[in-house]
């Protein structure tokens, strides 16, 4: 059980993004993948579930090859919940049904227990109150908390986050930080895409510097934040510590 | 002014016009129907990777956007006939209005599409669903939402453009029956104020049953 990235190219056109990555997350782990804007790190995780094809190598999810032939993606996705930079709350639906809705229509649950599953999860990330509430009445935290339960909604052995936090008011990110810190508590395996130093330094088993398309430190917070070795990474924590 | 309104005339004639009132109703929605069911196709015509589905639909919709709404029923009507095609009025007074209501509604929707983000199918794509499911469930209720109001001014504008039914000899809908009470009388002003006032109702009945529905249906 695990996720295994193998020397994956992906470019946009002549711009080539991600240049050769190789990383492997073991279930149960929580990895935080850091560096600047434009270095693959995100575009890293649209290849992980699939939205975005890639051009050489193989992303393995529990063995099955994410970009092989015959694989069935709709399938796959149930196991990995992404969680985006803009929430991408449906605006149509109510709280309630926006959680509800991938349960019964992807999985086929029944009415209540989609209901049950998906009140469930919203009072995890504490949006017990708003089940009724469309989701332009939400603050961007509550939105991205919603977003949370959403996937999480779908029970997935994988949780993957892209820059959750980088598009709220900063009184906002914490209460996002504080349910994804009670996930990694209870196990959940994550790829932690965030520009948050402080919180991967506390949540993460391992760390991963990521510098124009490539990794060029990964391990133990303590060692890649704590006590980096490469000259980059160097320069990067000095700008955004 | 020495012309002296009769309107007692006109409340007579009032029956036989809210009948025709009905055929109008009638036409305005048949053409409504047919020229969303037209306008879907156009739009997906639009977008088609095939050059001459792409060119057929610009012409339609460039030809019922940019020429005059007479035009387009007098050609279904002569027009055709001059092919041997003959259509009899009331068929080519709802094809001339149906031919403009999709060119019209073509382009509402190809905007309203394009007005609901990319990163919403993302958003659905991410949760399991297929291309379909993530169209019909996440995209479709939005785009709907957008292309509401546009859609019932095509119906306001699909109920006036039948009065144009009365060139190509219509004489059953609400122009249609003011005409013939009116060449038989010369009472048009009369006639005429009573077919407007009647007109105006059905329009208004249009978007005030519009505003509720979307009260309803649109909450968020």
């Amino acid at each position: 059980m695990s996720i295994e990235i193998q020397d994956v190219h992906k470019a946009f056109g002549s711009l080539e993004v991600v240049k050769g990555v190789t990383m492997t997350v073991e279930k149960g782990e929580v990895v935080s993948v850091i560096g600047g804007s434009g270095s693959g790190k995100s575009t890293l995780l649209m290849c992980i579930n699939g939205l975005e094809p890639i051009n050489s190598g193989r992303i393995l999810v529990d063995g099955t090859d994410v970009h092989g032939r015959g694989t069935d993606l709709n399938k796959l996705r149930r196991k990995i919940g992404i969680v985006f930079q803009q929430w991408n709350a449906f605006p149509h639906l109510t709280v309630l049904e926006n959680v509800m809705l991938a349960p019964r229509k992807v999985l086929g649950k029944s009415k209540a227990e989609a209901e049950a599953i998906a009140v469930e999860k919203l009072e995890r990330v504490g949006l017990a109150e708003k089940l009724k509430v469309y989701p332009s009445k939400l603050s961007g935290g509550q939105q991205q908390r919603m977003a949370i339960a959403r996937a999480l909604a779908m029970s997935p052995d994988y949780m993957l986050f892209d820059e959750v936090t980088s598009a709220l008011d900063p009184q906002l990110v914490g209460e996002v930080l504080d349910t994804m810190r009670s996930l990694s508590a209870e196990g959940m395996t994550m790829i932690v895409v965030t520009h948050e130093i402080a919180f991967a330094r506390e949540v993460s088993d391992r760390v991963a510097f990521f510098h124009k398309g490539r990794i060029h430190e990964i391990g133990p917070p303590a060692e890649v934040i704590g006590n980096p070795q490469q000259p980059e990474t160097v320069d990067f924590l000095k700008s955004v510590l | 002014m020495n012309y002296t309104f009769h309107w007692l005339p006109a409340f007579r004639a009032l029956p036989d016009m809210l009948w025709g009132a009905l055929v109008t109703l009638e036409i305005a929605v048949l053409s409504m129907v047919l020229g969303v069911l037209f306008a879907v196709l156009l739009a997906v015509g639009a977008s088609s990777q095939y050059r001459v589905f792409r060119a057929a639909a610009a012409t339609w919709v460039e030809l019922a956007r940019n020429t005059p709404a007479l035009f387009q029923i007098y050609m279904a009507y002569f027009g055709l006939g001059s092919l041997g095609i003959h259509l009899d009025s009331f068929v080519a007074l709802l094809a001339g209005i149906t031919f403009n209501n999709a060119g019209y509604l073509a382009e509402t929707f190809r905007g309203g599409l394009r007005a609901v983000p990319p990163t919403q199918v993302r958003a659905a794509r991410s949760l399991g669903m297929g291309q379909i499911q993530a169209f019909r469930l996440v995209v479709m209720p939005q785009m709907f939402r957008i292309v509401f109001y546009p859609m019932t001014n095509q119906m306001v504008w699909a109920i006036l453009m039948t009065s144009l039914g009365v060139i190509v000899g219509l004489n059953n809908d609400l122009t249609g029956v003011t005409q013939e009470y009116n060449v038989r009388s010369f009472r048009t002003f009369e006639y005429f104020a009573l077919a407007a006032v009647i007109y105006y109702l059905l329009a208004k009945f249009v978007t005030v049953s519009a505003r509720l529905m979307a009260w309803r249906l649109f909450r968020y």
